[in-house]
């Protein structure tokens, strides 16, 4: 038998000096991933283990989890699940039920990692922990290879936007290593991959309870595995932001302390603004200029997507909360029909002809929901739906009362996002992704034709402000020119 | 003083700080995010404010969010009658500087029967002082929101708790039905009674609650920098004896050395730690290198596994 040092429990400390370490940390935003796959694959104890390998358990939490572990297994470990399975309910049957959040950190970059239930009646919590995540570990028991449930949590990562996955065959252990196995369950993933439009997938062999290919490589068991560790893996990773789509600002609410002040408050959904900039208040289609960017600490002469900021514009404009202030120059969707994807996420099947609560950022109004289409996991093919049941994935049609304001979910993990709400129970049944704007046809236009006018900017000013201006605003494309520019522009075409 | 902070007070919040991290920064966004949403959502929101290091960063995100408007909800201190009275002043001085609204509530009927933690145990006393009594300041507000200033990284169950955390109308928290809570859309919708616990620092950890203190310079209970102060060992933690009511029991000795705090409570249920930790700095180089958590200090979390879920269960934070 081999034992190398990455078997064992108590492994070395990760070297670095502490100021050094504390300087990386601070450096970027932390990573946010999620363990997935199906039940009893190994994802809290994985997380267990790289917890323990990482040093973020402390001594009198390694004690009560030795208290506890009991005997688990024959070599000897403790029970790293217990370190993420913290409910009793979930101690006692030995699933995880509910997504736990933990926070840990090498020497190069923090990390908020959220383990998810592999059980499928609790597929909602899973999809509660992808939501937010840059990256998603995918777990398979080496064993029993790729199951519905893979294909279920892997699905509802991409469609939740995750691009990166590591696929972590796991407890390789059991099956003596067995390279070709690992082969074979790295190839039936890709292909199902290929479906998803999934491309960034590591694959790593391993076993999360005795750390190999974790923190720690695992050579010594698979000389035949020479990539990168998880941790290794997870260092590379990319977090992503907002900040090159256009500025959006759900407000949040009107901050109006005296008669001398107005602000609002919000939290920075895409792109940037700074003082002098022109925006749009949605749905109403009014025009303002930026003045100030306040925040308690100094005016700010920019704020960026993720800031929360408060925006005072210079004039009086009816602006309230569930408003969203955009770049004049690159606008959302508004408009009453729009299509999306959902998740169901409750017992009750999501109906159509019943009217459900929508929340994106801070706007809530009333939808109506058509299903059209529901995915099926087994064959990856698009079917018919009138209605879709818990864990379903489908595409709906929404139909509002009033307008609604949207980015696709492709181009902003924000502004693109919803959640339903259905108001007999107050409780969250859906969760959705935009993609796109159904066209609301009538009228004589057609289609593919357009028309380009060159306006002084004050003119298009007042045209843009007007109500039917905002209700088509999607449709429109603007840009800020010279007069001598325009006219070349329009020389060429009539030519 | 006037409703409306001024420019000169922003100049001077932003004397000698370097901008903050992207790491605290995200944290500090998020926070507000959370209050903003909550204050607009809610009714009748207040924030729990228990004087510890958690409640200072708290409210400095509170004052930070509705700049340049006041706090436009009260705070609340559930207090027990134990807490050390450097927290009292502490708080009174806090509550007079930034102009806040509180409210106090100690539990009447703690003082009716004497429920103290000497003679009811750690357990019973928490239940009737903490739990019964937040219960009740709650139902008396009618306040149908909560801030709070747990973090997820504290304890197990902790770790399991959305942001917006719902509670039924005798505030029982139901840890295998949570609402989903996808992306930063939170559903605030209740029906009367209902209430939700929100949790800005959720995402916080120790140190990032010491790193953002010395980083905005906010003011702490001096107990949690190293001197030399009075205690007495027992139950092998070291209890501060300061307070007159603090009895020594048989073969217990008073002793001196120098010692701080991790976490604040009760006196008589908080152990302290040996440290020379007197600036923010000594504090983050000890926490880095400290190989217990802050809740080993704390008699009340350490009865046993599954305890701080039980009391959340019943309503405790
Ligand atoms: N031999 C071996 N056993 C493992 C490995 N990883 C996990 N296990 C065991 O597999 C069982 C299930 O592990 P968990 O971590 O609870 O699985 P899970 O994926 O979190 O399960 P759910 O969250 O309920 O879906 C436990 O008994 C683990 O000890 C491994 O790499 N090798
Ligand atoms: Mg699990």
């Amino acid at each position: 038998m081999t034992v190398s040092a990455t078997a064992t429990a108590e492994a070395l400390p990760l070297e670095a000096p502490v100021a050094e370490q504390a300087r990386a940390i601070r450096d970027s935003r932390p990573l946010r991933l999620i363990t997935c796959g199906s039940v009893d694959d190994g994802k809290s104890t994985l997380i267990g283990r790289l917890l323990w390998d990482t040093k973020a358990v402390k001594e009198d939490q390694a004690a009560t989890l030795h208290r506890d572990s009991g005997k688990q297994n024959d070599l000897g470990l403790p029970d790293f699940a217990l370190l993420l399975d913290g409910l009793q309910a979930e101690r006692e049957q030995g699933i995880t039920i509910d997504v736990a959040y933990r926070y840990f950190s090498t020497d190069r970059r923090s990390f908020i990692v959220a383990d998810t239930p592999g059980h499928e009646q609790y597929t909602r919590n899973m999809a509660t922990g992808a939501s937010t995540a840059d990256l998603a570990v995918l777990l398979v028991d080496a064993r029993a290879g790729i199951l519905e449930q893979t294909r279920r949590h892997a699905t509802i990562a991409s469609l939740m936007g995750i691009r990166q996955f590591v696929l972590a065959v796991n407890k390789i252990d059991l099956t003596n290593y067995d390279r070709a196995r690992f082969l074979e369950i790295v190839h039936d993933f890709k292909e199902f991959a290929l479906t998803l439009g999934v491309k960034q997938i590591t694959a790593i062999p391993m076993s999360a309870l005795k750390g190999e290919n974790v923190v720690y490589d695992g050579r010594a068991a698979m000389p035949w595995y020479d990539g990168p560790t998880l941790v290794e893996t997870l260092e590379k990773a990319t977090t992503r932001s907002n900040q090159t789509v256009g500025f959006r600002l759900p407000v949040q609410r009107v901050s109006r302390p005296g008669e001398s002040f107005r602000g609002y408050q919000g939290t920075v959904a895409g792109g940037s603004v700074k003082p002098g900039d022109s925006v749009v208040i949605l749905p109403s289609g009014m025009v303002a200029n930026v003045t100030k960017i306040v925040t308690f600490d100094l005016v700010r002469n920019a704020a960026v997507a993720g800031d929360a900021i408060t925006l005072v514009l210079d004039r009086q404009v009816d602006v309230s909360r569930g408003d969203m202030i955009v770049a004049i120059d690159s606008q959302p969707m508004t408009g009453r029909g729009f299509d999306a994807q959902i998740v169901a996420l409750q017992p009750d099947r999501i109906e159509p002809g019943k009217r459900y609560w929508l929340k994106s950022g801070s706007r809530r109004q009333r939808v109506l929901i058509e299903p059209v289409s529901q995915l099926d996991l087994k064959t990856s093919k698009w079917g018919t739906a009138e209605r879709l049941g818990m864990n379903a994935i489908g595409k709906v049609h929404l139909t509002f009362d009033e307008q609604a304001i949207f980015d696709t979910y492709e181009q902003n993990r924000t502004t693109g996002a919803f959640i339903l709400i259905d108001p007999d129970t107050n409780n969250t049944v859906a969760g959705g992704m935009i993609t796109g704007r159904r066209s609301e046809l009538g009228g004589i236009h057609k289609d593919d034709q357009r028309v380009l006018l060159s306006l002084p900017a004050d003119l298009a000013e007042k045209i843009m402000a007007s109500e039917l201006f905002a209700s088509r605003r999607q449709d429109v494309d603007i840009r800020h020119t010279t007069v001598g520019r325009a006219a070349e522009i329009l020389g060429d075409l009539d030519e | 003083m006037s409703d409306i902070r001024n420019e000169a007070e922003a100049k001077q919040n932003a004397t000698h700080k370097p901008p903050l991290d992207p790491h605290l920064k995200a944290l500090e966004n998020e926070a507000i995010h959370i209050f903003r949403e909550v204050a607009a959502e809610f009714e009748r929101p207040v924030m729990l404010y228990s004087i510890g290091k958690d409640s200072s960063v708290l409210l400095h995100l509170a004052r930070k969010a509705f700049y340049p408007g006041r706090v436009p909800f009260p705070l609340l201190h559930v207090n027990t009658g134990w807490k050390f009275a450097e927290m009292i002043a502490f708080r009174d001085n806090i509550v007079k500087e930034y102009d806040l609204d509180l409210i106090e509530h100690i539990n009447p009927r703690g003082a009716a029967e004497n429920v103290t933690p000497f003679t009811h145990g750690s357990a019973l006393y928490t239940d009737i002082m903490k739990t019964e009594s937040l219960r009740q300041a709650l139902d008396a507000g009618k306040y149908d929101a909560a801030f709070g200033g747990a973090r997820r990284d504290e304890e197990a169950s902790r770790a399991k708790e959305r942001i917006y955390s719902f509670r039924t109308p005798d505030h029982r928290w139901d840890p295998r039905n949570q609402r989903p809570e996808l992306w930063n859309v939170y559903n605030g919708m209740i029906r009367q009674g209902e209430s939700v616990r929100a949790f800005p620092l959720s995402n916080w950890t120790e140190v990032d609650i010491w790193r953002y203190i010395q980083a905005e310079d906010i003011p702490i209970v001096p107990l949690y920098f190293a001197k030399k102060r009075p205690y007495v060992e027992r139950d092998g933690m070291m209890i501060m004896a300061e307070d007159p009511r603090m009895e020594l029991l048989p073969g217990e000795v008073r002793q001196e050395g120098v010692i701080r705090f991790r976490t604040l409570g009760c006196f008589p249920l908080t152990g302290a730690i040996r440290s020379n930790a007197t600036t923010l700095d000594d504090i983050i180089a000890e926490l880095e290198t400290a190989t217990v958590s802050e809740r080993q200090g704390r008699a009340i979390d350490r009865d046993q596994s599954g305890s701080m879920e039980k009391k959340k269960r019943e309503g405790y934070f």
